[in-house]
């Protein structure tokens, strides 16, 4: 398969852009932070995404979806990253529908439709320190009548204050640091004991704190096997790294795109400030690094819609790489539109801010360079 | 099963029969390197078998039509074979400018008659190829160049003086840049093809900082060139010139796929410097430094992949190989200073058994060359910058 979009692939990226481009451009964020918006993004949008097919895109065609794969997600993710779109898709329509493809088909049915018609919003709580570190689950649930107790506290959970559904790990045996023991669970909105405390991050988005005193499910929220759940959540992880991959390439490559016009119109000195070869040679070398990062994300894409074997590390490659160049894109923008980069006003900063927070989400890079050293032996 | 399928498994099975076990075996110094020509030499008989192998299916140029000694394979099966080397880490079995640089160029501007005389003896190994390009006054400004070729008659004269011409001592034929008309600059230059055996032809090794003449000043004086061996029209050289720039920058460019003895850097380092109880490289800082260098290489793999797929299929910026260039020449770079930082003290023994006469240390300074060869570092961003990005000259 050659390493580029396939026909199909391209009007789906063509669509997407059309599509969020005009619903939800980067004012559409502007205004759900002036308004200080307390879901944190546009209910009608979700369900716009619904009516395109985009909810569906992982959901097998028998289920009613579209049956596509991370490239497909990846296509849409970037389109919503190069518009800041404040969206739930990458832990509903990504993370959410990967885990349940993973587990009994009662949670599907449970699920799928009122995700594909965008009426229920997913959230995966996998974080419990400020670091992404999975292996590191330390919440309990522990067995409890016909089911299980859950206790510990997460974070960083996107949209978990207003999720219907919440991807939970916890540990039902083992230690911290192993990955026997950890198993998923479907937890539902509004189970007693949950506490959801939001808190609005940098780049205006809205993350919950939460706090599970004991919270009682049945044993069928057990995503996948008691004890097993390692599986389902590297799975489901490598699909949401590769689709932040994406979502960050989108970022890096809108806030680059703003840079260079940029340079095409201020003038300083009398001439266009991108006639300086001081600045061609740092955008040049901006576009070089964001190329690359495309690349290593298509890649690991299609290594994952392959069942490469070597994927999972395809991965860590890319969501690396895309935080490197990314963060560089967004660096190099605001220094290049120099004093009116730093106004609220204009729309770089939040290109800014949301390249920090989707560059450390689901590992930042050092996470990522970390494992890969780790995965080859030194 | 598709065709794409089977291609693969009879490929896998033909390559299992006619790749020695030796040219399995990781690139250990320049002398495994194979580069053919009149006075090939060859450390192990089974390069020359290998090669031979490979020849007899053309497959040391797999994408060139078979009539030019090519093996006449679609891009997709071109990919497939390349995945089945890269498989069983079988090596390049010609390492050569005329398939790297000249051939791409002839193919698009030769004439019939010239790619019948040229191409099947690059494809066999049977000529080495240099290239006359740089000169003394004309670096990263090229089109300076002031090499002169007058007309005389069914012949061109040739005058003058090429420098950094690689491996010119051991060359066969030279592709060079020669002055045609002086009253223009680009347009005064013209593309000439002629045997180095020429009388009037004299070449002298440069030493380098790497302790290694890898290249030469190569000096013309009254040369004679038959008017056949012009390539594509007079005074349109620079035409020629630039497209085949493009396809050294994508050969200098794969220099950042490397990986030194089959053990990745990190692997290596471990090897050397011990590992912590985690299993970790006893080194916390050169560990980082690896591992993120490693995301840049693997990256850039996949990009080399994604470029190639794009060329192949028509759809490459033309000028992306100056991007590819750029990066994977810093990249080779940054690899070696970390692999000398792996080595510590012991690699800096320059003579020593112990590290073949002082290899790694002479590698490590050769690859300093790579971001200034074929256009600097500088050039190419310059090129990306007016050609892709469409940044103002003013």
């Amino acid at each position: 398969m050659p390493l580029f979009l396939s026909e199909e692939q391209t009007m789906l990226r063509d669509a997407a852009r059309d599509f969020v481009g005009e619903q939800a451009p980067v004012s559409h964020l502007r205004s759900l932070r002036d308004a200080d918006d307390p879901t944190g993004f546009s209910r009608d949008l979700w369900r716009s995404f619904g009516e395109m097919g985009f909810n569906g895109i992982l959901i097998p065609e028998d289920q009613g979806g579209l049956g596509l794969g991370a490239v497909a997600a990846g296509v849409v993710l970037e389109e919503v990253g190069r518009n800041l779109t404040p969206s739930p898709f990458l832990p509903t329509a990504i993370g959410a529908v990967t885990a349940l493809n993973g587990g009994a088909a009662a949670h599907r049915e449970r699920w799928f439709p009122a995700i594909l018609s965008g009426e229920a919003v997913a959230a995966l709580a996998i974080d419990e320190g400020p670091k992404h570190q999975p292996e590191r689950t330390a919440m309990r649930a522990e067995r409890s009548g016909n089911g299980f107790r859950l206790t510990g506290a997460k974070q960083f959970v996107a949209g978990g204050h207003v999720a219907d559904l919440l991807i939970v790990a916890a540990r039902t045996a083992g230690a911290p640091g192993e990955e026997d023991g950890i198993t998923l669970f479907a937890v539902e909105k509004d189970a007693a004991n949950l506490h959801a405390d939001p808190r609005r991050l940098a780049d205006s988005s809205l993350a919950a704190r939460l706090r599970f005193d004991g919270v009682e499910v049945d044993a069928d929220a057990v995503i996948g096997e008691v004890d097993g759940g390692a599986a389902t959540l590297r799975r489901m992880l490598g699909h949401v790294r590769a689709g932040a991959s994406s979502e960050l390439l989108g970022v890096g490559g809108g806030a680059m795109d703003m840079t260079v016009s940029y340079l095409k119109e201020r003038k300083q000195f009398g001439v266009r400030i991108g006639a300086f070869q001081a600045l061609q040679h740092r955008a040049a070398h901006l576009y070089s690094e964001m190329e690359v990062a495309r690349a290593a994300t298509l890649k690991a894409q299609q290594m994952l819609d392959a069942g490469d074997a070597k994927a999972d590390a395809a991965v860590s490659i890319a969501k690396a790489m895309t935080g490197m160049a990314t963060t560089l894109a967004v660096q190099e923008g605001v220094q290049m539109h120099g004093g009116i980069g730093m106004t609220d006003e204009y729309d770089i900063g939040f290109y800014m801010k949301r390249a920090r927070v989707l560059a450390e989400a689901f590992g930042d890079v050092g996470y990522h360079a970390d494992r890969l050293a780790e995965g080859a032996g030194y | 099963m598709t065709d794409l399928d089977s291609f693969r498994s009879e490929t896998r099975a033909w390559l299992e029969a006619n790749c020695p076990p030796e040219m399995r075996e990781p690139l250990r110094d320049d002398d495994d390197v194979v580069w053919g020509g009149r006075n090939a030499t060859y450390k192990h008989p089974a390069q020359k078998s290998w090669l031979d192998a490979m020849a007899s299916r053309g497959w040391t140029v797999p994408d060139w039509p078979a009539e030019y000694g090519g093996g006449g394979l679609s891009p997709g099966e071109t990919k497939v074979l390349r995945e089945e080397m890269a498989r069983i880490a079988a090596r390049n079995p010609l390492n050569s400018f005329g398939i790297s640089m000249l051939g791409p160029a002839l193919l698009k501007y030769g004439t019939e008659e010239q790619k019948l005389e040229h191409l099947p003896p690059i494809a066999r190994g049977e000529i080495r190829w240099c290239q006359g390009y740089s000169e003394p006054n004309a670096g990263s400004d090229l089109a300076a160049l002031a090499t002169r070729a007058d007309d005389a008659g069914d012949h061109f004269v040739i005058n003058g003086q090429k420098v950094w011409t690689s491996y010119a001592d051991k060359a066969d034929w030279i592709f060079c840049l020669v002055r045609t008309d002086f009253t223009t600059k680009q347009g005064g230059i013209s593309f000439l093809l002629f045997d180095m055996a020429s009388p009037g032809v004299s070449t002298k090794p440069i030493l380098l900082i790497s302790g290694y003449s890898p290249f030469c000043e190569t000096f013309f004086d009254d040369v004679r060139v038959p008017k056949k061996n012009l390539v594509g029209e007079i005074n349109k050289g620079w035409d020629v010139a630039k497209y085949l720039l493009g396809h050294e920058r994508e050969m200098i460019s794969g220099m950042g796929l490397r990986e030194g003895g089959g053990r990745t850097l990190g692997q290596a380092a471990a090897d050397r410097l011990g590992t912590d109880d985690k299993g970790r490289l006893d080194a916390p800082v050169l560990r980082s430094e690896i591992a993120l260098f490693e995301v840049r290489a693997q990256a850039f793999r996949a990009m080399s992949e994604r470029f190639i797929d794009e060329l192949k299929h028509g759809r490459a910026h033309p000028a992306q190989p100056s991007m590819m260039k750029y990066y994977g020449t810093e990249l080779n770079k940054a690899r070696h200073e970390l692999a000398m930082s792996a080595g510590g003290s012991e690699l800096l023994e320059w003579e020593s058994e112990e590290t073949s006469g002082g290899a790694p240390a002479r590698a490590w300074l050769r690859t300093k060359a790579n971001s200034i060869e074929g256009g600097t570092s500088e050039v190419q961003l310059n090129i990306v910058a007016k050609r892709i990005l469409d940044l103002p000259s003013n």
